[in-house]
C-alpha cells in the first residue's frame, strides 16, 4: 500500500490524494468541504459496500468500452480526494472507458447511456481525448438507485473535448459524483453539467491543467422542484500559466424544501501567471420556499493575472417580466416558459446538437409544468 | 369602430404597508380614430391608470368599470386584454434576459392571431416595421430591452404596437427620454399606426412637446388621481404657458 500524497496547505484544494479508503476520515459535517452536505443521508457513501458497477445500456459506439477496473488503460495517476471517491474507486469492479483516438475528429456526438446492474452502484467513467482530437461525449445518467463514483476527462494536448453529463433521477435517489478534468497544452475543454432530478445530488467537478495554454469552461444548469438537495462544489485549480477558466452555473428552484448549494472555488497558484478566470452562479427562485446558497471563492497566489472575477446572484422570478409578456397577449404558461428558457439559454446554447438541446429544454419545462400544449 | 369606456374608476396600489388609493374616480372614453391626451404632474397617477387598464397585478380596482365594446375588461386576465385589442406602451419597459426580440415578437403575434405567422411574410413585415422606425435590423437578435438606450426602448414599444395592431393603444410617456429626431420618428410611427388601423390612442404625457407631432382631439388634465379639466388642443397650449399650478392648488383646496 502506498502512502497518501499530502498536498501543501491551501484552503481550497484537496489535501489528500489516495486510493486507500482509510486515508480519509468519515466526514462528520463540520469540515469545510462537508459543511453544506446532508451527512446523514450520505452515510451509505462513507462505508465500503458490495454494490454493482455502472455500465452502458444498449447499442453504443465502438469507442465506448466496458472494461475491468484493473484495465491498464485506465488512469494510473488519478487519485481520489475524499472518502466516497476512494470507496468507489476501490469497490467498483468495472469502468466505462471512452477513447477518442489521437487526431480523430468526430462530428456527431458520442452518446453513452449509463445503466446500473444493481440497486446501488459504483461508477467509474473515463474519457481520454487524444492529442489534436475533437469530440463531443454525452453521458446520460438514467440510472436507478444510488450512485457513487467519478468521471475523468483527460484532454491531451490541443484536443477539443465537449462533455455533457445529464442527471435525471427520481426523488429516492442519492448520487455522489466527482468529475475530474485535466487539460493539456493548448487544449480546449467544455464541460456541461445538467442536473434535473434526484433526491440528494452532490457533484464535485475539479479542473486542473497539465501544461500552459489550456482553456476550460464548466457550465451547469440545475433544477430543483420540491424536497430535493443539490450541491455543486466546483474547484478550478490553476496550476499552469496562460490558461483560462470560465464557470457558469444556473439554477432554477421551485417548491418548499428545495435547497441548492453552489460552491465555486478558484485557486490561482503562484506559478499560474497570465491566466484568465471568471465564475458566475445565478439562481432563479420560481416560487416561495426554496433556498439557494451560493459561495464563490477566489484565491490568488499571484497578482500577475490577466483577469480574475466572480459574480453570484439569487433572484425571485420577476412578476414584471411576466406582466410585460402577458400584456403582449402571451398566455401565462408560455410567458413563464420564455423566461425560464431565457434564463438557461446561456448554458444550453453551448449544446451544438439541436435535438439534444431541444430535448433537454423539454425535460426542464415538463419538470416545471410549463410545457404548453401545442 | 371600437370604444374603451372607463367609468368612475377607483384603484389602489398594493404595497407591503397596505393599500394606498391612487385613482379617485376616473371617467373617460377613447374611440377609434381619436387621440386623447392625458397630461398631469409627476405622481398624479397617470401610469397607474395605464397599468390598471392593462391589468397589472399590483393594483386593485375598488370601484368603477372598464368596458371595451361591451366586454368587461376588468374580468379579463392581462393576456386576454391584449388579445381583446388593448395595448400599453410602457414608460419603463422591462428587460427579459435570454429572450430575443424576434422570438418575443413572434410569440406575441402567434398568441394574438391564434396561429404562427408565415415565416416569409413575417420576416418581411418585421424588417419593414423596423426600418420605418429607423431601427437597425441587428436589433431583432438582441435580448428584449436588455441594454437598450431610453430611445431604443421607446422605439421597440412602438414597433410592437405597429405589429400587434391593437384597437386601442395607451402610450405612457413614450416621449420621455427622446431627442427631437427620435421624437419625430416615434411620432410618425404612432400616426402611421393610427391611420392604418383607425385605432384609438390614449397618449399620456408630461410635456406638450409631443403634441406638436401627434395632434390630440381631446386633452385631459389629470391631477391627484382624476381628470380635473377636459378640452381641445387649446388646453394643451394653455398648460404649456401656465403649467399645472392652478389645477394642483385647486385640487388641494
Ligand atoms: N407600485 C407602486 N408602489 C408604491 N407606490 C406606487 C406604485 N405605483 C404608484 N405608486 C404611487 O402612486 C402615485 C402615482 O404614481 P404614478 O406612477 O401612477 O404617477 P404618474 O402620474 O405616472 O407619475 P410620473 O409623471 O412620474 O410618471 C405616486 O405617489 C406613486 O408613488
Ligand atoms: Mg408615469
Amino acid at each position: 500500500m502506498t502512502a497518501p500524497t499530502v498536498a501543501p496547505a491551501t484552503d481550497l484544494a484537496p489535501r489528500i490524494f489516495s486510493r486507500n479508503i482509510d486515508d480519509f476520515d468519515v466526514p462528520h459535517g463540520r469540515e469545510e468541504e462537508w459543511r453544506f452536505a446532508p451527512i446523514k443521508q450520505l452515510a451509505e457513501f462513507f462505508e465500503p459496500a458490495t454494490w454493482g458497477s455502472v455500465g452502458v445500456a444498449g447499442e453504443h459506439d465502438a469507442l465506448v468500452e466496458c472494461v475491468e477496473i484493473n484495465d491498464s488503460r485506465l488512469s494510473q495517476n488519478w487519485m481520489p480526494t475524499d472518502r466516497p471517491s476512494a470507496i468507489a474507486r476501490a469497490k467498483a469492479t468495472h469502468a466505462v472507458l471512452i477513447t477518442i483516438a489521437k487526431e480523430s475528429v468526430h462530428s456527431t456526438p458520442i452518446v453513452v447511456n449509463l445503466e446500473n446492474s444493481g440497486e446501488n452502484s459504483y461508477l467509474h467513467v473515463e474519457v481520454h481525448a487524444g492529442a489534436f482530437s475533437k469530440a463531443q461525449v454525452v453521458l446520460i445518467h438514467d440510472t436507478t438507485g444510488n450512485v457513487n463514483g467519478s468521471m475523468l476527462s483527460i484532454v491531451e494536448d490541443q484536443a477539443d473535448l465537449t462533455m455533457l453529463s445529464v442527471i435525471d433521477a427520481d426523488l429516492a435517489v442519492t448520487q455522489h459524483l466527482h468529475w475530474f478534468t485535466e487539460v493539456g497544452r493548448d487544449a480546449n475543454f467544455l464541460g456541461l453539467s445538467i442536473t434535473l432530478g434526484g433526491g440528494v445530488i452532490r457533484t464535485v467537478p475539479m479542473v486542473t491543467y497539465r501544461a500552459p495554454g489550456g482553456k476550460a469552461q464548466m457550465l451547469g444548469a440545475f433544477l430543483l422542484t420540491g424536497r430535493q438537495f443539490q450541491e455543486h462544489r466546483i474547484l478550478v485549480d490553476h496550476t499552469e500559466p496562460h490558461c483560462t477558466s470560465n464557470v457558469i452555473y444556473k439554477g432554477a428552484l421551485s417548491g418548499e424544501g428545495a435547497h441548492s448549494v453552489w460552491i465555486g472555488d478558484v485557486l490561482v497558484r503562484r506559478e499560474a501567471t497570465g491566466i484568465e478566470t471568471y465564475e458566475l452562479n445565478r439562481n432563479l427562485l420560481l416560487t416561495d420556499g426554496p433556498r439557494a446558497d451560493s459561495v464563490p471563492n477566489l484565491e490568488l497566489e499571484t497578482g500577475d493575472v490577466i483577469s480574475a472575477g466572480h459574480a453570484s446572484a439569487t433572484g425571485r422570478f420577476d412578476d414584471e417580466q411576466l406582466f410585460y409578456l402577458q400584456s403582449r397577449g402571451i398566455p401565462e404558461a408560455t410567458a413563464r416558459q420564455l423566461v425560464v428558457r431565457g434564463f438557461f439559454v446561456e448554458v444550453l446554447n453551448k449544446i451544438d446538437d439541436p435535438n439534444l438541446r431541444g430535448s433537454l429544454m423539454h425535460r426542464i419545462e415538463s419538470k416545471l409544468g410549463i410545457v404548453d400544449h401545442e | 369602430m371600437s370604444m374603451l369606456t372607463i367609468t368612475d374608476l377607483h384603484a389602489c396600489v398594493i404595497t407591503d404597508e397596505g393599500e394606498t388609493p391612487i385613482l379617485r374616480g376616473v371617467s373617460l372614453v377613447v374611440e377609434s380614430g381619436k387621440t386623447n391626451a392625458i397630461m398631469g404632474p409627476n405622481g398624479s397617477g397617470k401610469s397607474t391608470l395605464a397599468y390598471v387598464i392593462a391589468g397589472h397585478p399590483k393594483y386593485t380596482v375598488t370601484s368603477g368599470s372598464i368596458d371595451l365594446d361591451g366586454e368587461d375588461v376588468l374580468a379579463m386576465s392581462v393576456d386576454e386584454r391584449a388579445r381583446a385589442g388593448l395595448f400599453l406602451a410602457m414608460q419603463y419597459p422591462v428587460e427579459i434576459p435570454g429572450v430575443s426580440v424576434s422570438n418575443f415578437l413572434r410569440t406575441s403575434i402567434t398568441a394574438l392571431r391564434g396561429e404562427a405567422p408565415k415565416l416569409r411574410t413575417w420576416t418581411k413585415d418585421m424588417k419593414l416595421a423596423m426600418s420605418d422606425l429607423q431601427m437597425d435590423p441587428a436589433f431583432s437578435s438582441r435580448n428584449v430591452n436588455e441594454g437598450f438606450s431610453g430611445g431604443e426602448k421607446k422605439r421597440h414599444e412602438i414597433l410592437q404596437m405597429g405589429l400587434m395592431q391593437p384597437k386601442i393603444a395607451v402610450l405612457d410617456e413614450t416621449d420621455s427620454g427622446l431627442d427631437v429626431d427620435a421624437l419625430k420618428v416615434v411620432s410618425e410611427g404612432v400616426n402611421r399606426f393610427k391611420d392604418q388601423n383607425d385605432a384609438g390612442v390614449l397618449l399620456i404625457t408630461h410635456y406638450t412637446r409631443i403634441l406638436r407631432y401627434i395632434k390630440p382631439d381631446v386633452v385631459h388634465v389629470f391631477v391627484d388621481g382624476k381628470i380635473v379639466a377636459t378640452g381641445g388642443p387649446e388646453l394643451a397650449e394653455a398648460l404649456e404657458a401656465d403649467g399645472y399650478e392652478s389645477y394642483t392648488t385647486a385640487a388641494r383646496a
